[in-house]
Order: C-alpha cells, then structure tokens, then sequence
C-alpha cells in the first residue's frame, strides 16, 4: 500500500479540492470541501479497495492524510 | 447460526399509509453548518419525504390495512394474529397491537404482540407471523411495520420520512415460503439511540435541553445517529448476509427478480447494490420521494415502485433490513398474484 496511490483514490471523492493540494500533511479536516458527507466517500474507500472497515472514530482521531493513510494500513 | 426455513405460507396483499403532507429537502430545511441542501440530497438521495405533526404510526397502519382488506375482501373474522413492528408506538404501555385489534374490528380470538426494531424490523416481523402462521393453527395475519410521529416535539433529521404499512399473510398448503438469516451485533447500540425516556434514563426537565450533537442542536428525546459507524456497518453486514442466505439454502442470489433493500442512504444503498453485482432495474428505491421510513421501507418500497409491475406474475423476492441494534435480517420469498393496495395519502384525523 503506497501513500500516493491512496492520495490519487482519495482526491477522486472530492469535486472541488484539487489533488496538488493534498499531501501526507494535509489536515484533511481543515479542507474547505470536507464534511461528514465526504467522511462516507472515505469509508466506502476503505472498504472498496483495501476491504477495511473503519470507523467513525478512525476518522475522528485522524488529523492529517497520513494519520488517515496508517489507519487504514494497519487494518490490512 | 440464525437460519430458518418455513413452508406453507405467502403474501397475499401489501399496502401503506403516508401523511399527504410533503416536506421538500430544500435550503429551509436543511440548515446544518457542515453542508448544504445539494449536498445532502446527492449523498442520501433524499428529495422529498412525508411528514405530519399529528398522525401516528398506527393511525397510518390502520389505514393501510382498512385498505388492503378491502381490496383482498377479507372476512375480518378469519384475521386471527396481528403484529405490529414499530420504535414509536402509540402509548409505552399497553402494547398498539391490542389498540389496532378493537379498531380494526378484529376477533377477541386474537394474537397481537408489538415488536420494538426499527430498519431490521419488517424482516423479523415477517419471521415471526411466518413460523406461526406455518403451524396451520391459524390462517390469516397482518404485519404493520413502520415509524412517524415521536414521543416528544423534535425538528425531524431530513434524512427520515414517516410511513405505515401492512403486509397480509396467509397459511396456503403447498406454497414454498420464506428463507431467514438473522443477525445482532449489540456493541453498536449507541450508534442510533434516543438517550432518555426509557427506564434506564428516566425523562425528566433536563431531557429537554439542547445539546450540540455532531453540529446539531437535539434534546437527549431525539434520535442520535453516529452516521459514520452506521455506514461502515450498513456496507458491510447486507451483502455478507445475502451472500451467507443463498450459500446456506444452496440458491444464487442473482436469480432474484428483485432485491428490495432498507431505504438507509441513496449513497450506503448503491454501494451494497455495485459490491453484490446487482442491475439497478432489480434494486428500486423509494427513498428519493419517501426518504429512510424505517421498519416501513420495504414494504413501501414495493408498494410505491412495483406496483402495476408484478401483481399478475410470479416474482423472486430477496428483502435485508438492517440497522439500529445494530440489528439486519434477510429474507427470499416468491409472490404470485400479489395484492398491492393504491397507496394511502393521509390528511388530518
């Protein structure tokens, strides 16, 4: 599992946030397009292409793309 | 392994009962401060939904039944079990079955029982008036499933639409059934909780005082949803539980002419749909007009999206609830000249 490919998939749930803009150290949350609708896109990520189930917590406690990238990563 | 198989019964009428009222999700509705009406509505696929401040449950329940025996013409006398499915009954005590038996001028010689599930609700209902049903005993029963007006005052969550329905079942010799598969998993059952007014929190003056809950002002009588859980749970347990029905009756799920899912989110429902390979012409949603009706969505589903379609024709059935609990039942069943009542559009008593 590579950061960038992560990154590259999650750039794809968001319409207006271009993907030059999101790094390992973006805090995620500070973006102006995020919101708890966009936290979904995120779960069904998870679930579709890395068959991980998180849950809301995983993203309450996660505050940058990397924090998220890790999670995700140990629940492989 | 919760699995059972009963014989010997069908689906003779469905019908349900909405408030007339329709609420539009527009910007004067959806007031939150993480997103706006567009927003929503792309995401829960919830355009509009039914809502009234005055009828209840039952008084839709009872409706669509006033209906759907008349358009079975059933004897009234030969309706001898009566459940009704529901997390907002009329009264905490006694149970709304006993009220729905004297209003509808069923006999005294009557089973009547209320089961408090919510999107779960319908398919363990079905369950239950099925196994007693299959005994012979009896020979006609009504299931109501459905959720409307709270037990206090509340700015409803736009995600939710209130409806009533009726499911007619009668004992037939020879007919194929219903297939189960049940499951609970009770570590989320704070992911949707209405906090007070049970016994383990008592309502009291502080019930009342709005709280900040996920950027929402709600009192501690309205419902909490930890939207996020929920929708990791809602795309992973359905699929897995129709996967595990077919594999354990021996049966490929794809031959089901329709799959008739709880109405959660348009977004938690399209994916479960793409995960099991499923034609969207197989999966109809009633969500868009209705919004997530609870232990009524499937119900009202078929009746506002099948018919016209498939009265006349047999049809295979697959139908998962899923949800508050956290709780999920899956059923396959086939229906032959369905009756499927008008839906009933409710004004004021």
């Amino acid at each position: 599992m590579e950061i960038e490919k992560f990154i590259d998939l999650l750039a794809e749930q968001f319409e207006e946030t271009d993907r030059s803009l999101l790094t390992p150290e973006t805090k995620f949350k500070d973006l102006e397009e995020w919101s708890s609708l966009l936290a979904l896109s995120v779960i069904a990520l998870a679930d579709e292409e890395y068959d991980v189930a998180l849950k809301g917590d995983d993203i309450r406690n996660a505050t940058t793309i990397e924090d998220l990238f890790n999670t995700i990563k140990n629940k492989i | 392994m919760a699995f059972f198989e009963f014989k010997n019964v069908k689906i003779a009428g469905i019908a349900a009962g909405v408030p007339a009222n329709i609420t539009l999700n527009n910007e004067q509705v959806i007031q939150s401060e993480d997103y706006d009406a567009n927003a929503f509505v792309e995401t829960t696929g919830v355009r509009q939904r039914r809502v009234s401040e005055t009828l209840t449950t039952s008084d839709l329940c009872f409706a669509a039944a006033d209906k759907l025996i008349s358009d079975l013409e059933w004897d009234k006398s030969e309706i001898e079990m009566l459940v009704f499915v529901s997390q907002t009954a009329d009264y905490i005590l006694p149970a709304t079955a006993c009220i729905l038996q004297e209003r509808l001028g069923l006999s005294k010689e009557c089973y009547a029982e209320d089961i408090a599930l919510g999107c779960s609700g319908w398919v363990y209902g079905l369950s239950n008036v099925v196994s007693l049903l299959s005994t012979g005993s009896i020979k006609k029963a009504l299931l109501f499933a459905g959720d409307a007006k709270k037990r206090a005052k509340e700015i409803l969550n736009p995600l939710f639409g209130h409806a009533g329905t009726v499911t007619a079942l009668e004992y037939i010799e020879g007919e194929k059934g219903f297939q189960f598969h049940f499951g609970t998993d009770g570590s989320g059952y704070d992911s949707i909780i209405i906090l007070d007014g049970g016994s383990r929190n008592q309502v009291s003056p502080q019930s009342f005082e709005l709280e900040n809950f996920e950027g929402k002002q709600i009192h501690r009588l309205q419902t909490r949803m930890k939207g996020m859980d929920v929708f990791a749970f809602g795309i992973s347990v359905p699929p897995k539980s129709i996967k595990k029905l077919a594999e354990h009756y021996g049966f490929d799920y794809l031959d089901a002419d329709y799959f008739i899912f709880h109405q959660a989110n348009m977004k938690m429902n399209e994916k479960i749909r793409t995960k099991l390979k499923l034609e969207a012409d197989k999966v109809p949603y009633s969500m868009p007009n209705f919004g997530n009706t609870s232990s009524a969505s499937i119900p009202l589903t078929i009746v506002s999206e099948l018919k016209g379609k498939i009265e006349n024709k047999p049809a295979k059935f697959i139908c998962c609830g899923f949800g508050v609990g956290l709780s999920w039942g899956t059923v396959a069943f086939e229906t032959d000249n369905l009756v499927i009542s008008d839906l009933v559009e409710l004004n004021l008593y």
